[in-house]
This record gives C-alpha cells, sequence and structure tokens, in this order.
C-alpha cells in the first residue's frame, strides 16, 4: 500500500499549483524539486556577491485568478509593489513614451493625436478579443477525435462567448488571430516607439519575429492572462519572483503537500505498463500510483520515461516538438541607479526602437548569430525596494531578445558577443551604465536550459505558436494532460495553456486528474 | 544491379543479380514491377510452373524483397518494441513470421525475422520502411540499416527441393522448418533457411551479390534430374493463396500508405492476433490493441471462404443476405491441388453469422457474367502437407 497518491516531479509554479490542487481534494502528494529551493522559472540566486536576481522571469504578467484566489497567495505572503507596472518605450534621443494601466491604458509623451486615437482603437479592440480567449486558458483542451469525451455544453458557451463580440468585432477577430503582429501595426500606427514596443510584447519569449505568421496570436494569449483582477496588466511582487514561488510552496503546504528539495527524478519506473513511481538520482525509490511531470514534456518522456514505453509515433511527435528559445537573461550588479535618459527607474523599461528594429534582431538567431543591436525589457527591481542588493546598490534584470540557442560561434564566445551588443544598447539608453557595473551574469538560452531543464532554454518547454497551441499541445495525442502510459500525467507549460509564471497548466492537469481518477 | 545513381533515368526499373539467367529464360518476356525491380510474372508455361512447385522443384528470384538489418546489444529489444511477437525469444538460427503496427495498432507490415546472432537480424518483408525503423532505433544501442542490394537471395521451393540441395552438395537433412544453417560456396558462404512462401517444403538461399549466377547454375544443373524450373510470381500467388497466406497491399493496405481512413487493419482484424506477444513489455500499438481486444471494437474479420463451381471471386463484393455489403474479396482462384474454390476476404464482424453470397463479375468474351453465389467461411490454409513439416525432408 503505498503512502502516496501522487509524486509531482519539478516544483516550479505549474507543479505546486498542480499538487496543490490535488492537496486540496484529499490527495496525499510529494513534489520533487530537483534544485535546492521551489519555484521553477520564478526562483531567484545570488549572481554576484551580495546581489540577488529576482528569478528569470521577473514580471508577473498573469497569474492564472484560480490559483490565486483558492490558494489564497496573499495569505502566504504575496505583496506587490504594483499591479499596474508602466511601461516605458525608450529612445535613444530621451523623447520617452510612458504607458501606464493595463496595456498602455493611458499615453505619456510626444505623440500625435491620429496615433493616440488609432491606440486606443487598436488596444480596445485587441482586449477585446483577448478576452474572448481567456476562457480557453482555464479548458482542457479539446480532441478532435470522434467520441474522444469532449465537454460540449462549455465548448459551446466559450465558442458562443467569442460569437457575442458582434458580427464587425467576430469578422474582424477572424482577419487578424492568425496575422503577424508586423502587419497590424503598421496597418494602424505609425509611432516607432509605440509599434516597437508592441512588437517587442508580442514576441518576447518566443521563436518568433514580429513578420513571422501568427505573431500576433501570442500578443492576444499574452493579454488573456490577468494578475490581480486586471486584465494585460503588469505586476511587480514585493521580494521578485522568488517571492510568488514562495507564497505557491506555502500555499501548498498548507494544504497538505510535502515538497522535497534536491531530489533529482532519475527514472519514471514502469511495471506492466502502469507506472509505479520514481527513482531518484541517487538511487531512492518512491511509489505512488499517480506521477504528475511538471517539468519539459520532452524531458519527462524521451528521459525519465524512455522511449521503450512509448510508440514510435508518440515519440517522434515529442521529439519533434519544436522548443528553441531566443532570449537571454542578464542581471547586472550596479553601483548606483543608472540614468535612462530621465525615463522614470520604476517603470518596465524597453528598447525595441521599432518594429523592424525587433525583426532585425531576430534575422541572426535564425543563422545561430548574435544580434548586434538586441532588443529587451529591463526592470530595476531594486529601484523600488532594498533587498536583491547591498544597501545603495542596484540590480538590474533584462530580458534580451535574440540570443541564438545554438550559436555557430560556441557557446562561450556568443554569450560573450551577446553580453557585448546588450551592454552597448544598454550604454547608448543610460549613457555612464558600463561604468556602474560590478557584478553581471548572462544567461544564454542553453545555461537557461542547463540551469532551469528548459530544453532549447525555451520558457514555454516547448515554443508557443499557433502549430503547439491547444490540442497540438505539447503534441498531438497527447493533449489533454494525459500521457500515453497510464498513470503518467503532464502538467508542465509544455502543456495547454502554456507558461509565464501563472500556473494554470497545472492547475488545468489536476482537474484532470480529478476527474479521471475518482478513487 | 547497382545503377549509377545520376543515370537513374536510364533504367525506371532495376535489375536484380540474377536478371542474366531469368531474362534468358523468360520465354514470355512478362516482367512485373515488384519493389522496384524487373521480376519475371511468367517463364513459360504457368501450369507447369505452378505444378513444378507441388510436384518437384522450382527457383524464385527473391532479390527484390526488402531487406534490413538489425545489429547491436539492443537489437533484440529494439524488435521487441518494434514487432508483435518477442523477438528476444527467437533462438540464433531460427526464423520467425512476425508483423508490425503503428501507434493506433494498425498494421504497418509482415515478414520475416532472421536471427543470425545473439545481437543480429535480418527482417525481411515487402514494403520500404526505414524512416520507421530507424525512428524505433531511436533510445535503443541498436544499428538498422537497409540490405536490400546487398544480399542475392532465391526460393526453392517444392516436395524435390531437399534432394536438390544434397545433390549440390548442400547437407540439409536435420534442417528443421524455420531454422537456418551456413554452408561454404564459391568464394563465400551461402546460408540456407527452411522457410518459404509457398507452404510447401522448400528452402530459401542467401548470398552476396557476385554469387548470384554462380549459385542459379549450380542449382539448375543440380537440379535437372529432378524437373527444376524457375518461376514466375503469377504461379508463386496461386500457391500462397492455396497456403493462405496474406501479402501485403493485396490483401491489407499497409496503415502508412492508406489514405482512406478505413481502410487500415489491425492484426486482430487479418487473424495475426496470434502473433501478439502481450507479456513481452510494451510493442508499438500495444495499448490500442489491447482496448481493441478488450472492448471487442475490431470491425473487421478476414477469413478464407468456400465458393461453389470453378469460377474465381477475383475482386467480389460480398453481401450478408444478398442485399447489404458484408465485406471484399482481396484474393481468388481455383486450388489446381487442393481441387477447391476458394477466396480471402475481409469480411464486417457484425455479419459474420449471416448467410454471405459473392457477387462475381466473371468476363467472358468481352461481357461480364454476372454470378451471385453462396459461399461459407472455410479454414486457412487450403493446402497443408505433411511434407512441409518433416524432419529430416522426405526424398522424392
Amino acid at each position: 500500500m503505498p503512502s502516496l497518491d501522487c509524486i509531482v516531479i519539478g516544483g516550479g509554479t505549474n507543479g505546486l499549483a498542480c499538487a496543490a490542487r490535488l492537496a486540496r481534494k484529499g490527495r496525499r502528494v510529494l513534489v520533487l524539486e530537483a534544485s535546492g529551493t521551489p519555484g521553477g522559472g520564478a526562483a531567484g540566486g545570488e549572481f554576484a556577491p551580495g546581489f540577488r536576481s529576482p528569478g528569470l522571469a521577473h514580471i508577473v504578467h498573469m497569474i492564472d485568478p484560480r490559483v490565486a484566489d483558492i490558494l489564497a497567495l496573499d495569505r502566504h505572503g504575496l505583496r506587490y509593489h504594483t499591479t499596474s507596472l508602466a511601461s516605458s518605450a525608450l529612445a535613444a534621443t530621451g523623447d520617452h513614451l510612458r504607458l501606464d494601466g493595463a496595456f498602455g491604458a493611458s499615453l505619456t509623451g510626444t505623440i500625435g493625436a491620429e496615433d493616440r486615437a488609432a491606440w486606443a482603437d487598436l488596444r480596445a479592440r485587441l482586449m477585446r478579443f483577448a478576452a474572448a480567449l481567456a476562457p480557453f486558458r482555464g479548458l482542457t483542451p479539446p480532441r478532435l477525435a470522434r467520441a474522444s469525451g469532449n465537454d460540449w455544453a462549455q465548448l459551446a458557451r466559450l465558442g458562443l462567448g467569442v460569437r457575442r463580440m458582434g458580427k464587425t468585432d467576430f469578422r474582424e477577430f477572424l482577419r487578424m488571430f492568425l496575422i503577424n503582429v508586423w502587419d497590424v501595426l503598421n496597418d494602424e500606427l505609425s509611432d516607432e516607439r509605440l509599434k516597437g514596443l508592441v512588437a517587442f510584447d508580442a514576441t518576447l519569449g518566443s521563436w518568433l519575429g514580429p513578420r513571422s505568421p501568427n505573431s500576433l496570436l501570442l500578443l492576444l494569449n499574452r493579454l488573456s492572462g490577468e494578475v490581480a483582477g486586471q486584465q494585460g496588466a503588469l505586476a511587480l511582487p514585493k521580494g521578485g519572483m522568488p517571492a510568488v514561488a514562495a507564497a505557491l510552496a506555502s500555499a501548498a503546504e498548507a494544504a497538505g503537500v510535502r515538497i522535497r528539495t534536491s531530489a533529482a527524478v532519475a527514472r519514471i519506473d514502469v511495471v506492466g505498463d502502469c507506472v509505479i513511481g520514481v527513482t531518484l538520482a541517487n538511487g531512492e525509490e518512491l511509489r505512488a500510483p499517480r506521477v504528475v511531470s511538471a517539468i519539459s514534456p520532452k524531458t519527462t518522456l524521451l528521459s525519465l520515461l524512455g522511449p521503450r514505453h512509448l510508440d514510435t509515433g508518440a515519440m517522434m511527435r515529442i521529439r519533434h516538438q519544436k522548443s528553441r528559445g531566443g532570449a537571454a537573461k542578464l542581471h547586472l550588479a550596479l553601483s548606483a541607479l543608472p540614468d535612462f535618459m530621465g525615463a522614470d527607474p520604476k517603470t518596465r523599461l524597453v528598447i525595441a526602437p521599432g518594429a523592424d528594429h525587433v525583426e532585425r534582431a531576430f534575422n541572426p538567431v535564425k543563422y545561430g548569430e548574435v544580434p548586434t543591436a538586441p532588443v529587451m525589457e529591463v526592470v530595476i527591481p531594486s529601484a523600488f525596494e532594498p533587498g536583491l542588493a547591498p544597501d545603495g546598490l542596484h540590480v538590474l534584470s533584462a530580458v534580451v531578445q535574440y540570443a541564438p540557442h545554438a550559436p555557430k560561434a560556441g557557446e562561450d564566445a556568443a554569450r560573450a558577443a551577446m553580453l557585448e551588443a546588450t551592454l552597448a544598447t544598454l550604454e547608448s539608453h543610460a549613457p555612464g551604465i558600463r561604468k556602474l557595473i560590478v557584478g553581471q551574469e548572462m544567461l544564454m538560452p542553453y545555461d537557461i536550459e542547463r540551469r532551469y531543464g528548459m530544453p532549447g532554454g525555451n520558457w514555454h518547454h516547448g515554443e508557443l505558436s499557433a502549430e503547439q497551441m491547444l490540442f497540438l499541445r505539447p503534441a498531438p495525442g497527447m493533449a489533454q494532460y494525459a500521457s500515453p502510459v497510464p498513470g503518467l500525467w503532464l502538467a508542465s507549460a509544455g502543456t495547454h495553456p502554456g507558461g509565464g509564471i501563472s500556473g494554470a497548466s497545472g492547475w488545468n492537469a489536476a482537474g484532470r486528474i480529478l476527474q479521471e481518477v475518482r478513487a | 544491379m547497382k545503377v549509377e545513381p545520376r543515370l537513374h533515368f536510364h533504367n525506371l526499373l532495376l535489375k536484380t543479380p540474377f536478371h542474366a539467367r531469368t531474362s534468358a529464360a523468360n520465354l514470355l518476356n512478362q516482367w512485373g514491377n515488384w519493389s522496384g525491380y524487373t521480376t519475371a510474372l511468367a517463364f513459360g508455361d504457368e501450369a507447369m510452373e505452378f505444378s513444378a512447385i507441388r510436384n518437384a522443384a522450382t527457383l524464385y528470384d527473391l532479390c527484390p524483397m526488402v531487406k534490413y538489418r538489425f545489429t547491436g546489444p539492443e537489437a533484440a529489444a529494439c524488435l521487441d518494441r518494434l514487432t508483435l511477437r518477442a523477438a528476444s525469444k527467437l533462438s540464433v538460427g531460427g526464423v520467425h513470421y512476425t508483423a508490425w503496427c503503428d501507434d493506433a495498432g494498425k498494421l504497418l507490415d509482415d515478414g520475416t525475422l532472421f536471427r543470425l546472432g545473439p545481437e543480429d537480424f535480418r527482417l525481411c518483408c515487402q514494403e520500404r520502411h526505414l524512416p520507421w525503423l530507424l525512428d524505433s532505433a531511436l533510445g535503443f544501442d541498436a544499428h538498422v540499416r537497409e540490405e536490400t542490394e546487398e544480399v542475392a537471395a532465391l526460393s526453392l521451393q517444392g516436395p524435390c527441393s531437399a534432394s536438390v540441395l544434397q545433390a549440390a552438395g548442400f547437407d540439409v537433412s536435420s534442417l528443421k522448418p524455420f531454422r537456418m544453417a551456413t554452408f561454404p560456396f564459391g568464394s563465400g558462404t551461402l546460408m540456407i533457411s527452411r522457410t518459404g512462401f509457398t507452404g510447401d517444403l522448400g528452402y530459401e538461399l542467401w548470398t552476396t551479390p557476385d554469387q548470384a549466377l554462380a549459385l542459379w547454375d549450380h542449382l539448375m544443373a543440380a537440379g535437372r534430374a529432378w524437373g527444376i524450373r524457375p518461376i514466375g510470381s503469377n504461379a508463386l500467388n496461386l500457391a500462397r493463396i492455396e497456403a493462405g497466406f496474406v501479402i501485403t497491399n493485396m490483401d491489407f493496405i499497409p496503415a502508412d500508405q492508406a489514405v482512406r481512413e478505413d481502410r487500415t487493419r489491425s492484426p486482430i482484424e487479418m487473424a495475426l492476433d496470434w502473433m501478439i506477444d502481450w507479456d513481452k513489455g510494451h510493442f508499438n500499438g500495444r495499448r490500442a490493441l489491447l482496448a481493441e481486444q478488450e472492448g471487442k471494437t475490431s470491425r473487421w474479420a478476414f477469413v478464407g471462404l468456400d465458393v461453389p463451381g470453378n469460377v474465381p471471386a477475383t475482386g467480389a463484393v460480398i453481401y450478408a443476405g444478398k442485399t447489404r455489403e458484408a465485406g471484399f474479396v482481396t484474393a481468388a482462384e481455383w486450388l489446381p491441388t487442393a481441387k477447391r474454390n476458394v477466396a480471402l476476404a475481409h469480411i464486417e464482424r457484425k455479419y459474420m453469422k449471416s448467410d454471405l453470397w459473392a457477387d462475381i463479375y466473371a468476363l467472358r468474351e468481352l461481357q461480364y457474367a454476372r454470378l451471385m453465389l453462396p459461399v461459407t467461411v472455410t479454414e486457412r490454409p487450403f493446402f497443408n502437407p505433411a511434407r512441409k513439416r518433416a524432419t529430416p525432408p522426405g526424398r522424392f
């Protein structure tokens, strides 16, 4: 008689959300986290003596409301500096554009009246479309096969929800939802700073340029999330993303989940075509009738489970799941607050001088090269609170795109080139910043893969793109959180709806498990 | 024979290593395309060729048969996962008939698996599968390659085949069915397996292309007293129907080639479920097949039919109660040895207990004569002589 109902592999946001939901329904759940602290992409760490990074992710742009509310993350210590983080679209001239409120509800700066009106219209339309898509995030993806047990009533309600936007909007929705963001921006806007910022946001964390097909869909996906009841908003948690991880871990433990850190799983054990548990890297065997993997589906199925428990076709579908990461992460330890030509340091500082500029930053990585003028979003958490850096000193955290996940020049050379290109770009927007640097860390996609176990360094454990969404995520035939092997479930960002420190995939997976396994 | 790849368009069909002999013997000049090779459909009188299969000794050029080689410490494990039977239980020097499926438990092909060594297998089949086999070997310490062009193979079949081999200097008297042995031959070796596609006493001979013509000449000379003759695919097809064997793409469509969703067949539907080793661990399609077996969801049955009269029910549609379509015939012949008119057919399981009728269109002098005949399901094989199994083999 195993003492556990369920083992969850991976103590990231999805693993914790999944475990907590299962435990709340009375299941005995053990979470196994390979690293020393739970949190996955939300976990931070010291990158220079006395300086801590705010996590691989550094801004909350979607926390699944079910996770936040039902687990009462606020009672477990989650506090925000702001749930309405403003963005500054930086110009090298100092003529910045400031976007306040959710997804630029208001604009401050020199911008023409025509663009203001066009932006208000485009923003409202995109927010409406995204809102119509939002309910799909909480859903087990439907299957296309006949008699596959879809919840047709729920699907009909959601379909009706999309249809209820009215004929004009619906027609516009159909026109736009698989289009590329570059076309949309150039159709409707002329301000390069604004176009650059939106093009950057649409492609953040993906392997798409603004002109890649379907890139608007990623923006809609991003805007369909919410933080603290605000659709499309950005939030900065006190203590950085590690605080989100800590709140989730605390909530999970309060629900009865046991969390073991430094417990790397070496193998998923199968007997008679049923999962019986896992074996840890240290040889310890843990037994449970159900194993939920909240780490990448690729790693789960190909490394931990192994091909001999999979059919050839399924194995090849998961092998072919695209998982290229294009985002690098820069952490700088600074001796003083840098001056981005007067831009408010308590905003998200975006360096993406135009939609074409973002596209040009994407071009080199297609060939395994480093861009000379990367685009980035910069957050200075120490401008909000002390703690991450020694008193009076500062931490700068930047997501920099695009970085090659498989550089031609070799990993170290590419990392050095990426760092130099990034620092040069920062210097041109914050003159003198290089003199302030006392410590630095540049994580390339391959570094992220090694440290966080994300194949290709892709944040979503598999690229988020139209052909890998919904019932195609992570691979056709595995989209409903069940793996092909009875007893093994998938719950990572590699499953619907994807990553973003939201916990939605884990929460959905737990719901599916509870529905299927009524034992 | 090897063709300069750049000049492939000069030869849309390849010639086998035996072509110099088969073309000289082909009095009718009747050729067909088998897996990209020119092969004889008949050399002369088809009835005489068939008669030789059942009464004397025959040679059939097997070179176009697709051959794959699996080697490495986990070759057996890889084949266990790939195929329906347990390759790991096949002893060295043994051969078994097997089949393999896709994820959905639908047949991709059937074939014979030869265990040449502890870590060395040859898989022979009708269709080409290299990408699927390479994909299936990922994660196993096993190597897969195609070796169709590296092997020259001949099928020596008929009740006198053992005598012919004895006269040729190869002592196969102790060789049991589905076993193989190696003999020195010319500058190399000859592997002889007691296998075949005629349902009769017979052997398959495997060597390298450079030895092909010498082997042909040696066997034709040694077999003269027993009336040895080359046969074409038409005579062999008649023999295999008597034996009740199926041919991929003639009796079922491989799942990876089927365009229409309902054309694929599971091994249960093709009456090959006896092969399935449920206890060896996971294999491709196992979960789907288990669900099919437990849920009794098989839609089709593959059966032998007795047809009255002597008109072959070729291509006939099978009706239940003369009105509802219940299935179709994939092969039909009047069998010269068994003296029976039979067919191989797919029948929808729900009609298996109905009265079945074959709607036969027989072309007679430019005009179809239509026959609606009652048919009955019957056992396969239709011809199953004891001499096929006797060891030592009969000296005819």
